[in-house]
């Protein structure tokens, strides 16, 4: 990249509305794509830029997210110097260890902050799922003389999701300056979603956390930058590419489809901009005679002995002899016994499904069945 | 300064393979794929890491590049200890003397004798790089261990028809050796050579220099040091695998060993948790199935696109089978592009092919026929679209 980067992945936000599947795991250790977690992007994202320095914020449930990121070889950031950096509630006099907010969070990381001698933060989120290099992000930056760049996406008007999201809109002028922010607005005409990425030098950043704080403000959107707008130059940078919001099950089921488009697949996982996790030794797939498979990913290691039809199977999922699924999600380790019918549905991991059960959701409320349960 | 190790291993992967063909054209015989995303290699080296063998050298003589870089510094295999490795042994040359091809499977080792000593080993496994099969080479150690004997070599019992075409063992009822024949033409026993050797260190150090300086000596394991050992009185025993062996090192043992994962209940188990098959792992995304295609009774890698129908086969990472195109009966290795229409039936496909539009291939040009030989394409070739290939030709790149 044209400026020396690190980057901060703020994996602790909280979206109720994904229910069950965030009970046990943070939502950026959710699994998506067949064999990816959210995670994965923005971190794939910050190494396919050339950062080689990460910290990731975690607050709670982090356990499975400790689990795959490992010590950060997988993405290359298992280094001497820099590399991955978990930065976990630390509990103090001023702060339990539970963040009011983001900005509360990054102070409680201060450290990381004022540590690492490189002059720019890249600053991700993991609920919003894209595939993009920051260099031409970086470029726009200091073209623009900017003090804060904001990531966003273009929506077409109507489709702003309503409700308690946690959806930022950003006001953005013709000439790419930030006006306005909304927070979850109940009706809007700014079609400017942010993606909640941002690119932010240094030293300003550790200065708005410190004025924030002192100020009894923990909000990221909502203070930092908001009180900041006239104050500071904070420019807006479109994103073109597919953008996928991890804001509630029916979104994160159709995620998990839209990985069947070819232009989607195209655009998160082109060849020059890979998509790194943490790999298993998996055996390939396995069809059967009796196997019938259409519109579907399929991981490694699943045996199919039934029917599948737009479905994405994570790894290692057994599909019984003549059971049938159709529009579900299934996550690692689950097993459809014989005869099963799945319609809409969203199994976690190693879920059992009993031999001819019945099991159908709606699109827009699939059923979720939790991590380990027998059905 | 090293530490002392129970157990070196030397793996033997300088073999061309030429049987292979057009497969091994471009890379040695332990590099070439196997059950979609295997190399052959990947079954030595990951019985070395569950028998708790952290000390591999590979020896590399046959067109070393690919194989090198796979191997790197043996990570996939979770070699790299802080005491023990996955160590690349190219032939060099040595201080003063002429550098020198490996002349033979003992003089490989003969030539690596320094590397092997730094580690001061009780044992040298000596392995090949030919083989698939999963075996515990610990239990292979401690029957030596409990014979006391100087060389054990692990033997697999054939069918007494085939045994002509592997090194036999003849041995007592006690299981020691007291002859070997190389492909005997009447064989005496079944008990045929798996490759795999253990050899007490300082037994087989002096039959390894003994050998060097005769000059006589084809300098080759079989050949020459297990006769010799024999004659010199040394206690040299069998030891009877009962497990999966195969030897992939022919066009149609490769082919069957892939159709065989095929089946319900393959002869190999790959899904043994505690005994996993380790091996690169590719960055790609599972695989797609569209709407219009069709998959039965086949093994497919992750980062493949199914637009058409592929029955009984094995697909390797990143393959592409466009509409309408039909793969049965075939093996197709690692981002291999199947174009709409193409019809391929018993082939083997090497990596990074293109079939193009329509073309016909193997089996697909006389479908009526009951045995028919495999067709293999070789890697990166270009099959124009509409043109055949027989059954049983071979097409090379030619550049």
């Amino acid at each position: 990249m044209i400026r020396d980067a690190f980057g901060i992945i703020y994996a602790a936000e909280e979206v109720p509305n994904l229910r069950e599947l965030i009970d046990l795991r943070t939502i950026a250790a959710l699994p998506i794509g067949g064999k990816y977690r959210a995670i994965d992007f923005p971190l794939s994202n910050m190494v396919n830029s050339d950062i080689r320095s990460v910290g990731v914020i975690v607050s709670r449930n982090y356990n499975s997210l400790m689990d795959h990121l490992g010590s950060g070889k997988e993405w290359d950031l298992s280094r001497k110097s820099d590399g991955l950096f978990i930065l976990t509630p630390f509990a103090r006099r001023e702060n339990p260890g539970v963040y009011r907010g983001e900005v509360e969070a990054l102070r409680s990381s201060i450290d990381f902050l004022r540590k690492t001698r490189h002059e720019y933060c890249v600053l991700a989120g993991a609920s919003s799922i894209f595939s993009l290099t920051y260099d031409e992000m970086m470029r726009f930056h200091i073209d623009n003389g900017a003090d804060i760049t904001a990531l966003y996406q273009r929506v077409p008007s109507g489709d702003q999701a309503e409700g308690q999201n946690n959806e930022v809109f950003l006001d953005v002028s013709k000439e790419g300056r930030v006006q306005g922010i909304e927070i979850d607005p109940v009706s809007t005409t700014l079609t400017a979603r942010s993606l909640k990425s941002y690119i932010v030098r240094r030293d300003t950043l550790i200065y708005l956390i410190d004025d924030c704080y002192s100020k009894g403000e923990y909000r990221f959107h909502e203070n930092l930058l908001r009180n900041n707008l006239s104050r500071l130059k904070i420019m807006g940078f479109e994103h073109k590419g597919y953008v996928g919001v991890l804001r509630s099950v029916p979104a994160y089921f159709d995620i998990n489809m839209d990985m069947l488009d070819p232009t989607v697949r195209e655009e998160l996982f082109s060849s020059n901009n890979l998509i790194y996790t943490k790999t298993k030794d998996s055996v390939p797939a396995k069809y059967t005679q009796a196997a019938d498979v259409k519109q579907s990913l399929i991981a490694n290691e699943c045996i199919i002995e039934g029917t599948v039809e737009n479905a994405v199977l994570f790894r290692n999922v057994h599909v019984g002899h003549g059971s049938k699924i159709k529009n579900s999600i299934i996550l690692a380790g689950s097993v459809v016994g014989e005869g099963a019918e799945l319609e809409y549905v969203i199994l976690d991991k190693d879920v059992s499904i009993r031999p001819g059960s019945r099991l159908v959701g709606t699109r827009n409320y699939p059923v979720v069945i939790r991590k380990g349960a027998m059905v | 300064m090293h530490r002392k190790k129970k157990t070196v291993a030397m793996l033997l992967a300088g073999g061309q393979g030429s049987r292979l063909g057009v497969l091994t054209a471009e890379k040695a015989k332990p590099a070439v794929t196997y059950g979609g995303k295997y190399r052959i290699i990947d079954f030595p080296l990951s019985n070395c890491t569950f028998s708790g063998i952290d000390t591999v050298g590979v020896l590399t003589q046959y067109l070393p590049l690919e194989l090198n870089t796979y191997i790197g510094t043996g990570s996939p295999w979770d070699l790299d200890t802080m005491t023990g490795g996955a160590y690349v042994l190219p032939p060099f040359s040595g201080g003063g003397e002429s550098g020198e091809w490996y002349s033979g499977t003992a003089n490989a080792i003969y030539q690596n004798m320094g590397f092997i000593e730094q580690f001061d080993p009780d044992f040298l496994l000596v392995l090949s790089g030919d083989h698939i099969y999963k075996m515990n080479y610990k239990w292979m150690i401690t029957a030596h261990q409990e014979k006391g004997a100087d060389a054990t070599i692990a033997v697999i019992p054939v069918d007494l028809s085939e045994a002509s075409r592997f090194g036999i063992m003849n041995t007592d009822e006690d299981m020691r050796i007291i002859e070997f024949e190389e492909k005997p033409e009447h064989p005496k026993n079944n008990l045929a050579s798996m490759g795999v050797y253990l050899f007490s260190w300082k037994v087989i150090r002096k039959h390894l220099i003994e050998d060097a300086e005769n000059p006589a000596s084809d300098n080759d394991f079989g050949k020459n040091i297990i006769p010799a050992m024999l004659a010199a009185g040394e206690k040299l025993y069998a030891y009877e695998f009962g497990g999966y062996w195969k030897d992939v090192g022919t066009i149609q043992s490769l082919w069957e060993a892939n159709m065989e994962l095929l089946t319900d209940s393959p002869p190999i188990n790959l899904y043994d948790e505690p005994w996993r098959i380790f091996s690169r792992n590719p960055n790609v995304p599972p695989h797609v199935v569209d709407a219009d295609a069709r998959v039965k009774g086949s093994l497919i890698c992750e980062g493949c696109e199914i637009f058409g129908t592929v029955e009984n086969s094995v697909l390797s990472t990143g393959v592409i089978v466009e509409k309408g195109a039909t793969v049965c009966d075939s093996i197709v290795m690692a981002d291999t592009r199947i174009c709409e229409d193409a019809r391929v039936d018993m082939a083997i496909i090497d990596e990074e092919a293109v079939i193009g539009k329509g073309a016909v291939i193997g089996k697909a040009n006389d479908p009526g026929q009951e045995e028919k030989e495999i067709a293999v394409i070789g890697r990166g070739v270009e099959v124009a679209p509409g043109d055949k290939v027989l059954p049983g030709t071979e097409v090379r790149h030619d550049s």
